[in-house]
């Protein structure tokens, strides 16, 4: 974050599209680890935090959010050719967001609800995720992402090694926590069978059925959990909605979702 | 009087949550034009509540803003509270006090040290004031852990916290869990207290306005979740009246919908009305902070905004021990919220300033309708408003200075465009 040259530390920017800024924030949050960081690297790019703004080309872009206007369909071609690594962090980038919740609706019929005068409102009818538009290197899950991975990614990166980040599930973290399975013990509705690991089983810990935040695992098995929703009384809505979340436009949840409105 | 014009710019502004732009026009000494655009992609939260049940709002409502979710997941539990005429225990009520000291810690640490100060000591970022500065930053990297630390314990973590539930939360701490917090939080608290003198010691532009302030206001305490919404100037309503009273104004140049008070124009939220309006309820050690650096309302330089913030950092330090001393765990975590037909509103206090929430529910608990209005989109006439006056007296300043300058003017409110919908760029135009 500094407009000095830094000869040889490696460049870093930060993208943000349509998104609540709480990814990037997760760096900031990194209170340990964060002088450490923009030790190693050189912030050459990152609104949010600094004033200083420096041209690319840059060795890392980290890309918050997902596309929902014409202007950003644009900005992120830009934006791929200059970044070496492009790396996507959380929902709305990797998955299109909880404004993804628009692909099924009609959006004009959206702005009218929520703008005054729908003329001065320019957006696209889909909300997408980073990889609909351009080569990703690496899709970084979570709403919001986890801050350990994030540092575990960039250190990864910087090195030339593969991150150490599962795609497992959440019922691995819960087994690991020694927690008792709430889907079993007591009948709560949980995603965690479905859902990547990242976030610690943190709902199923707060007596809470998993909502997603991680999305889709490396091979969910969606149509036996759906069977199982229904076996604990849940009905094609609430399941419809369950799997229309922060990751809906995955396409693993988003089949999943559709499955239950043919019904 | 006809002189040169010249234009203030800034495509990009820097340090504030979202993406939003100025642009200023100055004829001679007088500014013919204020714009503070917000281009944040518009996400359109309360078109997609519709048809999701009560308890999935404060959860999705949180995603509005990565920086101050539990504001959202307050507002939102509070108004379908009422919406299903619910009563809370009052330990819950406790809990959510402290949860919203962690946010307002986390929050404020994050605006004074890292995204304003910068600017009152002439560096681009905190990591450069770092290098100058490093003791200060890292208390300031303390204090700010020991917010999220608060967050974490009652939410999960910090961002997006998964326990605010609608008549209560999904699981509360034990008595333990909380008093693990304590040491931290006294450290914490004597570092509030220095971040006061600190940022008394910077150099604050004279600039002085009449604003017409508006926070809630609760008989007891300074206040959080509760209370009558109070200004200046006479306003004195419950949040049900709340669209009587404000009206918000749809203007082309940004994605952000702008409030008014009816018939009265531009108003300001957030600490700046808070302190003047409730200085009496403050506990006697944030108020001692403040008379110790000659702190008393009315403060009407909305750059000493940062010393105010200051001073609700000693507030929160000092509510959250006291909290911490007085819970006793409630029965239940949370009270059964059956599905009913209603509508409810809410105001709660975000660090930002009031947000107000809406929400009508059929008889399936399903949400018919959903308002909802964040503090940024509150203020951002009023920062116009500032601007207009402000840049006015920068008229013999090189245009980068006088540029600085403008942008560390916004930050005075913390804006928050995410909120708001999400971008700021700055824009000064004089022709010459």
């Amino acid at each position: 974050m500094s407009s000095e040259k830094k000869k040889g530390r490696p460049r870093i920017a930060v993208f943000k599209f349509a998104s609540c800024d709480g990814c990037q924030l997760s760096l900031l949050d990194a209170e340990d680890e964060l002088l450490a960081v923009v030790g190693a690297v050189e912030i050459a790019y990152f609104p949010e935090a600094t004033r200083t703004m420096l041209k690319g080309p840059y060795d890392i872009g980290l890309v918050e959010g997902s596309v929902i206007t014409h202007g950003d369909a644009e900005r992120i071609q830009e934006v791929r050719r200059k970044c070496k690594t492009l790396i996507t962090i959380g929902a709305c980038a990797t998955a299109g967001g909880i404004q993804a919740l628009r692909n099924w609706k009609d959006v004009d019929e959206f702005i009218r609800v929520v703008y005054a005068s729908p003329q001065y409102i320019s957006t696209l009818k889909m909300s997408t995720p980073i990889a609909e538009h351009v080569p990703v290197d690496f899709e970084l899950r979570g709403c919001p992402i986890n801050k350990y991975q994030l540092v575990e990614l960039i250190s990864a990166t910087l090195a030339g090694r593969k991150p150490n980040i599962p795609t497992y599930s959440v019922c691995i973290e819960c087994k690991r926590k020694a927690n008792v399975c709430i889907a079993v013990a007591r009948g709560i509705a949980c995603l965690g069978p479905v859902t990547q690991a990242g976030c610690g089983a943190l709902c199923p810990s707060y007596d809470r059925g998993c909502y997603g935040c991680y999305g889709p695992m490396e091979t969910p098995n969606t149509a036996s959990l759906t069977e199982q929703f229904r076996i604990l009384g849940e009905s094609n809505e609430q399941i419809q909605r369950a799997f229309r979340g922060f990751n809906a436009w995955a396409w693993q949840f988003r089949e999943a979702s559709e499955e239950c409105q043919r019904k | 009087m006809t002189g040169t014009t010249r234009t203030i710019k800034v495509d990009t502004l820097a340090r504030v949550e979202g993406e939003g732009s100025l642009y200023i026009k100055l004829v001679g000494e007088r500014v013919t034009d204020v714009k503070l655009k917000i281009y944040e992609p518009p996400r359109m939260f309360e078109a997609f509540l519709r048809d999701r049940h009560f308890s999935e709002a404060a959860d999705i409502t949180a995603r509005i803003c990565g920086i101050c979710p539990i504001a959202y997941q307050m507002s939102a539990v509070h108004a379908i509270e009422r919406a299903l005429g619910l009563r809370i225990d009052p330990a819950v009520r406790l809990l959510r006090r402290l949860f919203y000291c962690g946010e307002w810690i986390e929050s404020h640490t994050l605006h004074v040290y890292m995204l304003h100060a910068p600017d009152f000591l002439g560096y681009a970022d905190v990591i450069e004031m770092a290098r100058d500065h490093r003791e200060v930053v890292e208390k300031a990297l303390r204090l700010k852990k020991t917010g999220n630390r608060i967050v974490q314990i009652l939410g999960g973590r910090e961002i997006h916290p998964i326990s605010a539930a609608v008549g209560g939360f999904h699981r509360v701490p034990t008595k333990q869990q909380l008093r693990e917090l304590v040491p931290d939080l006294e450290w914490a608290l004597a570092a509030a207290s220095e971040a006061v003198q600190w940022t008394s010691s910077l150099e604050f532009p004279i600039f002085e306005q009449d604003y017409e302030l508006v926070a809630l206001r609760h008989p007891d305490e300074y206040p959080f979740n509760e209370g009558r919404l109070v200004s200046n100037h006479g306003l004195n309503i419950d949040a049900a009246e709340y669209e009587d009273h404000f009206q918000e104004l749809h203007v082309k140049h940004s994605n952000a919908l702008h409030s008014i008070m009816r018939g009265r124009g531009s108003y300001l939220v957030g600490p700046l009305a808070r302190f003047n309006l409730n200085y009496d309820k403050l506990p006697a050690i944030a108020q001692e902070a403040a008379a110790k650096v000659g702190l008393q309302p009315p403060v009407k330089n909305p750059f000493r905004s940062i010393i105010v913030r200051a001073v609700e950092l000693v507030f929160a330090c000092a509510e959250a021990l006291r909290v911490i001393r007085e819970y006793e765990p409630p029965a239940a975590a949370r009270v059964e919220a059956p599905n009913r037909a209603g509508s409810g509103q809410a105001i709660t206090e975000a660090p930002r300033g009031i947000l107000y929430h809406r929400y009508a529910l059929d008889e399936n608990g399903l949400i018919l309708s959903a308002k909802i209005i964040p503090p940024t989109s509150q203020n951002q006439r009023r920062i116009e408003d500032d601007l207009r006056e402000y840049a006015s007296h920068l008229v013999a300043w090189p245009l980068d200075e006088a540029t600085w300058k403008c942008e560390q003017a916004i930050r005075n409110y913390d804006p928050c465009i995410s909120c708001a919908t999400h971008f700021l760029k700055l824009q000064i135009d004089r022709d010459a």
